[in-house]
């Protein structure tokens, strides 16, 4: 879903650069409440494994459109949103600065759309899921898979959006059709990105529990029967 | 951080370098959902090159850097398209790895694990893992 250079014009682009940089320190501020020597080789993990699936492109049932991972989602499960964030903005600027992929010009609109508002949106529904749904690996998968379909969706409107205030071509009023067009493909891809994140998120908790961000920050909303575990602050 | 994470970050980055290194190969090269979506009005040849018809996409410009060394996910001066893709996936996720990893270890919070960790001095990061575990499961 990266922006290529001329899609959107320079002041938009520059307010966009100028509202990620703003909203990267703040997620860097309290990110760093979260990062602790088992989090910080955990979140470069994490960035390296969004990197290469992003790589994967697969084909959706609309012939000659393909999709990739996003990967807010699961930064979002096995880190938390705000070093989540960091983790995909740091493959967008690895992207843009060394692969020539997203134009660098454009790093302000693809890191908003992707980094910021597609790991919000994923956390918020985390949040919400992890809360309802039963402690169990189809709980958890349900919660990823939901919330990696609707954070993809969000961040194809982000980019609505922002061909509103500046894109470069006049679509003669017609913006619900480009709407329209990247919320169903991003639908299908959404299943691709709910697919992977599911699979990824319960085979990390099936291995490592304890490394699932989600799992150790998020209490359920009925708690079970407390049993006391000496020190178990968490 | 503890010696028993290393097995996990080791067996991660595996998978990551294997994915990128190997599976990338097979990766689909049609236009993905977003350029999809400009290319509309626009007529394409099988290569998805714009042949007639006008669309948001004919506005886009070249990429700042490309002539990077590893621009679109290939090592320039190797011929060999799955090794250049390969090579190019390997060393994004090494120097992905290396970037957010160094980064974040900077940036990481030193000191006592948590603020509201029961006052025992010598309840570090790890140990508070362990208590974790058992607890903490999702089965």
């Amino acid at each position: 879903m990266h922006i290529s250079n001329g899609i959107i014009n320079g002041p938009v682009a520059a307010i966009f650069a100028a509202f990620a940089l703003a909203a990267l320190a703040f997620c860097v501020r309290r990110g760093r409440a979260d990062l602790d020597d088992r989090l910080a080789p955990m979140a470069g993990l994490v960035a390296a494994f969004i990197f290469a699936v992003q790589m994967l492109n697969f084909p959706i049932f609309t012939a000659g459109v393909s999709g990739h991972l996003l990967g807010g989602a699961l930064a979002a499960m096995l880190v938390g949103p705000w070093v989540g964030a960091l983790c995909v903005a740091v493959v967008l600027i690895v992207q843009a600065l060394v692969f020539g992929d997203g134009g660098v010009a454009m790093l302000g609109l693809n890191i908003t759309n992707m980094a910021l508002l597609g790991t919000a949106a994923a956390y918020l529904l985390i949040a919400l899921l992890l809360r309802v749904l039963p402690r169990s690996p189809s709980g958890l998968a349900v919660t990823a898979f939901v919330s990696a379909l609707v954070s993809v969706v969000v961040a194809a409107q982000g980019f609505v959006l922002q061909y509103w205030l500046g894109g470069t071509t006049d679509l003669g009023g017609n913006l619900t059709g480009l709407a329209g067009t990247m919320a169903f493909a991003h639908l299908l891809i959404g299943v691709g990105e709910g697919l992977i994140t599911a699979t990824t998120v319960v085979t990390v908790a099936k291995v490592r529990p304890d490394l699932v961000y989600a799992l150790r920050a998020l209490k359920p909303a009925t708690p079970a029967p407390a049993v006391p575990v000496a020190g178990g602050a968490r | 951080m503890s010696k028993r994470h290393w097995p996990f970050l080791l067996g991660g980055l595996l998978v990551a370098l294997l994915l990128a290194g190997v599976v990338s190969n097979y990766a689909s090269s049609h236009p993905d959902g977003l350029d999809s979506s400009l290319l509309k009005g626009c007529t394409v040849n099988a290569d998805d090159e714009i042949t007639g018809g006008s669309c948001p996409a004919q506005q886009a410009k070249d990429h700042e850097l490309a002539d990077s060394p590893l621009a679109d996910y290939g090592v320039r001066g190797i011929g060999n398209d799955f090794v250049s893709t390969g090579l190019s996936g390997v060393l994004g996720v090494l120097l992905t790895f290396a970037a957010s990893g160094g980064l974040f270890w900077l940036a990481r919070r030193r000191g006592p694990a948590t603020p509201a960790a029961p006052a025992t001095p010598a309840a570090t990061a790890d140990r508070a893992d362990e208590a974790a575990t058992p607890s903490g499961g999702t089965r």
